[in-house]
């Protein structure tokens, strides 16, 4: 192999996230067109999902999946955050030396279990909890809230750890050397040194409840309803995918283009802002 | 002392919430023995799933994830090498860096979706061709990211030493380079793997699932995955069951593989 | 010689200090006496534990655990007038108040990701002063003892991290000042600075000890003798010797500290 041909292969391979990403684009933006024509913007605040008898036409709206994404995302945030920033303050600034290693392998064994495993765990030891407890029949929002939050949770501690761990201990120190308290340090001065860090690991985590798929779906209820109470099933964009797609036709796999392709650009954006904004990657 | 309580009570809600992670995990993988272990038979490895077994789907898996390997290590491994080696830091070098990181995260469900519209529809058939570029998809970027770091981690001189022995700087970077950075790169190659052989979402709807034993990539390709997600939701207790030993199995590789490549870290570097 | 020369604020009683997982101790037997309003150079070799020695006495060491001291650090209790073994503190609160009053200035300025003025009302807000106006009056005063005010008081708000490094080591002596503490430690505090700023730091330094008993380690000879009244010689963890420094740099009693002084080894 010539040194050029060389050069030029590994050229083409560097190009390929490139195509791959203007390819998801392009073909779910094709594939969406069919419904993207039909109901445009409006799709995002329909709520039927109705196919006609025909299974040609019918009305097909984004609202509940959207809806269910959000605020499924938004449980796991409310819930992930403060633990995973207590984990991460554990780990830097209080756990000795020797208790460090075994509990950050652990968060990372956490973070590494696939998400099915966290859905199937879910439905049969979390959500009977949740229904005793809290009440509704163990499916739904809050049950899926709460798992998601439990899958994210080592991943956003990983990153805050790191970040936090960026603070120099002369910083540290200096603080304490003028009598500071080790929760005055993390919140004067580790927090804010780490800030950016911070940050980009919550929103880069939000990037990843938002997609998150199997977790979800054995858990939220995959039902076509606006979700009245916060233990209600509902569904959300990745799980109706999951469930639907493959059977859809027509203008109903269309829209779930639309769907798809809404996931991903608002991922991507999401993401985006996190990697280059926040946590400066662009080295 | 206000700010002392303060301060304590900080610190031991620190310390709680780290508690209650490794709790979670324990939870979880204690529950993923005693169910999954009670299914665990010499029986559970030979038979397929039409029979009760998992050796179909471990094999599908396995099958997928390996092929879906051998696509996406060269290509990544060149794509990093481009980067790093070749790149020169230029304005283009730095939004592919970027986008293949932002790729990294972008949702499986909708690589699903991507690859079903290239390769499930045209076709008319689900097929293990699908699911293997769908897992491909997922892998590149990741390796793409850790080759592109590991190589950053040889020292300039080194490349400099093999260009004033007269290399090429093909040769330098084949050589020299890449050995330099050989556990590093290979780590990343196998904790992608891990990441990848537990993935469900992308493969609901490219290879699907095959209830029977099959190599034949063009058609339903049996998957671990998909079929615990089936399986754990019919209501019968046997398919229960065989659900709970198949994720006690996939749990098993996946974490046994994650923590050879963080002994590898450790000790070869 | 005045009586008040020979006031001791300080009094290191055969210190022994090991820090964790070391199974011979960093400090041995170390005796020196600090005295009131004075400067105190701590000299010797890269790693002799002068460091060390410093973190001891506002008891820094303590954020890692597992250090462990042997012997005595008296430090005067301006109130009582007597002398209390600082090493027998525990308790946390104890601590603080000890660090509120021996300040510590680091190697490299560490200025906290705040504004100039957050910077110096910091260690005062935690001690629990609310009030504007006090507030700003002890900064002002701090930056202005720390001959700082000039090039800050006009961007009071903006962030610490725009100043340049000499100034930034002098807010953090503003920052330690505003304080009022009893004795400032420095740990080599212009070795990363160029010479105008050390200048002004040394200039600084002398101010200082109208109103605070300074140590300070430095590897730099000249800065020992030109701004320190008593010069401490380490070497391997022992205090070799210690003396005026006018007595240490023209006469010194031991052979291995004028070795060093002379600059044949070290
Ligand atoms: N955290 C630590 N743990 C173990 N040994 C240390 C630590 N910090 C310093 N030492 C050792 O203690 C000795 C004295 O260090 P130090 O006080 O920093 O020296 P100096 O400030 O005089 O250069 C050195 O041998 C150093 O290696
Ligand atoms: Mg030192």
């Amino acid at each position: 192999m010539g040194a050029n041909l060389f050069r030029n292969l590994s050229f083409f391979s560097a190009t390929l996230s490139f195509f791959l990403l203007v390819g998801i684009f392009a073909v779910l933006f094709t594939y969406a067109q069919q419904s993207m024509q039909e109901f445009g913007f409006d799709f995002l605040l329909t709520e039927e999902w109705e196919a006609d008898e025909d299974d040609e036409g019918g009305i097909f709206g984004g609202y509940i999946p959207i809806i269910g994404t959000l605020l499924s995302t938004l449980i796991a945030m409310t819930i992930a955050t403060p633990l995973a920033m207590g984990i991460a303050i554990f780990l830097t600034e209080i756990a000795h030396d020797k208790i460090v290693k075994p509990f950050s392998i652990a968060i990372e064994l956490l973070a590494a279990i696939p998400s099915i495993i966290y859905g199937m765990w879910g439905l049969f030891y979390f959500a009977p909890i949740v229904q005793l407890t809290i009440g509704g029949n163990g499916v739904g929002l809050l049950t899926a809230g709460i798992v998601l939050a439990i899958m994210v949770i080592p991943y956003m501690a990983a990153i805050t750890r790191d970040s936090m761990n960026t603070t120099p201990d002369v910083l540290k120190e200096s603080a304490y050397a003028m009598g500071a308290t080790k929760f005055e340090v993390i919140k004067d001065v580790v927090m804010p040194y780490s800030k950016g860090g911070i940050i980009g690991s919550i929103i880069l985590s939000l990037g990843r409840a938002l997609g998150e798929t199997m977790a979800v779906a054995f858990l939220i209820g995959s039902i076509m309803s606006i979700p009245k109470s916060i233990t209600d099933p509902t569904t959300s964009i990745p799980v109706l995918l999951a469930n639907n797609f493959a059977e859809a036709q027509d203008l109903e796999i269309s829209s779930m283009y639309y769907l798809a392709l809404i996931l991903f650009v608002v991922s991507f954006a999401i993401i985006s802002v996190a990697k280059f904004y926040f946590l400066g990657r662009n080295k | 002392m206000n700010r002392l309580v303060l301060n304590k009570v900080v610190l031991v809600l620190s310390t709680l919430s780290a508690f209650i992670g490794i709790g979670f995990l324990f939870w979880i993988l204690i529950t993923l023995a005693y169910k999954g272990m009670a299914g665990l038979s010499f029986s559970l490895f030979t038979k397929d799933l039409v029979e009760g077994g998992i050796r179909n789907l471990l094999v599908g898996q396995f099958t997928m994830a390996l092929m879906a390997t051998a696509i996406a290590v060269p290509l990544g491994v060149m794509a990093g090498i481009y980067l790093r080696e070749y790149g020169e830091e230029s304005k283009m070098t730095s939004v592919i860096r970027n986008l293949s990181d932002v790729m990294t995260s972008a949702p499986s469900i909708v690589i699903g979706v991507f690859v079903f519209a290239l390769l499930v529809e045209p076709f008319g058939t689900f097929n293990g061709w699908a699911g293997v570029v769908a897992l491909a998809i997922m892998m590149v970027p990741i390796i793409i990211g850790t080759t592109d770091n590991m190589l950053a981690l040889v020292p300039k001189e080194l490349r400099e030493a093999g260009i004033a022995l007269g290399g090429s700087k093909k040769q330098v970077i084949l050589q020299i380079v890449l050995k330099a950075a050989k556990v590093g790169v290979t780590t990343g190659i196998l904790l992608s793997f891990a990441r990848i052989i537990g993935e469900t979402a992308p493969l609901l709807f490219t290879s699907a699932n095959n209830q029977f034993f099959s190599m034949d990539l063009t058609d339903q390709f049996p998957s671990l995955t998909v079929s615990i997600y089936n399986l754990a939701t019919y209501p019968d207790e046997a398919s229960r069951q065989l659900a709970w030993s198949a994720a006690f199995v996939l749990t098993a590789i996946v974490l046994f593989i994650n923590l050879v490549g963080r002994y590898v870290t450790r000790h070869k570097q | 010689m005045e009586k008040q020369d020979f006031k001791a604020v300080m009094e290191v009683k055969d210190l022994f200090f090991t820090y964790p997982g070391v199974s011979e101790p960093t400090l041995k037997k170390n005796n020196l006496t600090i005295y009131k309003n004075k400067i105190t150079a701590l000299i010797g070799p890269s790693g002799c534990g002068k460091s060390t020695l410093l973190r001891a006495m506002n008891r820094i060491h303590d954020l890692y655990p597992g250090c462990e001291y042997k012997g005595k650090i008296d430090f005067l209790n301006p109130q009582s007038g007597k002398m209390e073994n600082l090493l027998e503190l525990r308790k946390e609160n104890e601590l603080i108040g000890l660090r509120q009053r021996v300040g510590m200035i680091f190697q490299r300025p560490t200025p906290f990701p705040m504004s100039i003025y957050d910077n110096v009302a910091y260690g005062l807000k935690l001690s629990g002063l609310k009030n504007k106006s006090e507030l700003d009056g002890r900064v002002e005063k701090a930056l202005k003892d720390a001959a700082i005010w000039k090039e800050a008081k006009d961007r009071l708000k903006d962030s610490a991290l725009g100043l340049s490094g000499g100034q930034q080591q002098r807010l953090c002596i503003a920052r330690s000042v505003a304080l009022k503490p009893e004795v400032l430690l420095f740990d080599e505090p212009t070795s990363a600075l160029d010479p105008i700023s050390t200048s002004a730091i040394e200039e600084l330094i002398t101010e200082l000890k109208k109103d605070i008993t300074v140590v300070i380690v430095t590897h730099n000879m000249q800065q020992a003798s030109r701004l320190s009244d008593y010069t401490t010689f380490m070497y391997l963890g022992d205090i070799i010797e210690f003396n005026k420094t006018e007595k240490i740099f023209v006469n010194p009693s031991v052979k291995l500290t004028e070795e060093y002084i002379t600059g044949r080894f070290g």
